[in-house]
């Protein structure tokens, strides 16, 4: 996997099947790392929910509800603006990443929300298709100026490479 | 939470409370929508889902609590969610749905 200004290796890489009943483990993954790169605890939940989605849009129409495909997510923490990337890679169902769409919530009816839930949690959020088949989904979140005044650099435990 | 969704249900009066208890997400959002079904077949008056013991749902567990709304008002039932803590909240909030609920704090309230 070879991703542009990636400078290090992901610090945290989980290869997970595509079973719904994993979704938690990769949630609680991500709000350890959130925590400790000084989210809020809403943040911290917006997040877990941010992931969920793009895991349960990845099984849901990438591999049809199949369980037993494989899914890869990669973790960093982000030092300059401070946060927290993540990487979603499968080997699912390709789409052109401008067909992927949240949908007008003016119209409310259930279903068709996780992407919505994606863009408004996450400061960047990037499809694309693996050349070698499937999808990556990168995402990106910032600490707002209110969290990150909650955070000492000084600290040792809240410094990183 | 790995375990499967439980709900509690309880009969106060004219009003039928589901109490489930855990994660509401992908893998657990059909066992609520079951339950709801089954509720609204028997038309109480009001359909009150507390999500006390709830501390996550994702979006499916939202399109659930869109179509238990709507089946209530197709029936003529009224719906009310109660305890919604701070990450359901987030969850309403973000999909802007918050204000579509009647939301109470206790299910004294809802019953009243």
């Amino acid at each position: 996997m070879v991703i542009e200004s990636m400078e290090r290796n992901p610090e945290i890489s989980i290869r997970l099947f595509s079973d719904p009943h994993l979704l938690s483990t990769i949630r609680s993954t991500v709000e350890g790392l959130a925590k400790v790169v000084g989210f809020s605890e809403k943040s911290r939940g917006l997040l877990m929910l941010a992931i969920d989605e793009a895991l349960a849009n990845v099984i849901r129409h990438g591999y049809d509800g199949r369980t037993d495909e494989m899914i890869w997510v990669h973790l960093w923490r982000v030092r300059e603006p401070r946060g927290i990337r993540i990487i979603i890679e499968d080997l699912g169902r390709s789409v052109a990443p401008e067909k992927i769409k949240g949908r007008d919530l003016s119209d409310v009816k259930p279903g068709g929300l996780g992407v919505h839930i994606i863009k408004e949690t996450m400061n960047e959020s990037c499809w694309e298709q693996r050349p070698e088949g499937g999808m990556r989904l990168t995402l990106v979140k910032w600490l707002s100026p209110e969290e990150l005044q909650n955070v000492t650099p000084t600290k040792p435990e809240n410094t990183f490479p | 939470m790995n375990q499967e969704l439980v709900i509690e249900q309880k009969i106060i009066g004219d009003m039928i409370v589901l109490r489930p208890a855990g994660d509401i997400d992908m893998a657990r959002s059909s066992a609520i929508r079951k339950a709801v079904t089954e509720v609204v077949r028997t038309r109480p008056a009001k359909l009150v889902i507390d999500l006390t013991a709830v501390d996550y749902m994702d979006s499916s567990g939202i399109a659930t609590m869109i179509e238990a709304l709507q089946s209530s008002m197709r029936n003529k039932m009224k719906f009310v969610l109660v305890g919604v803590g701070p990450k359901v909240r987030s969850a309403f909030e973000i999909t802007k749905l918050v204000g579509m609920f009647t939301i109470c704090d206790t299910v004294e309230e809802a019953a009243k």
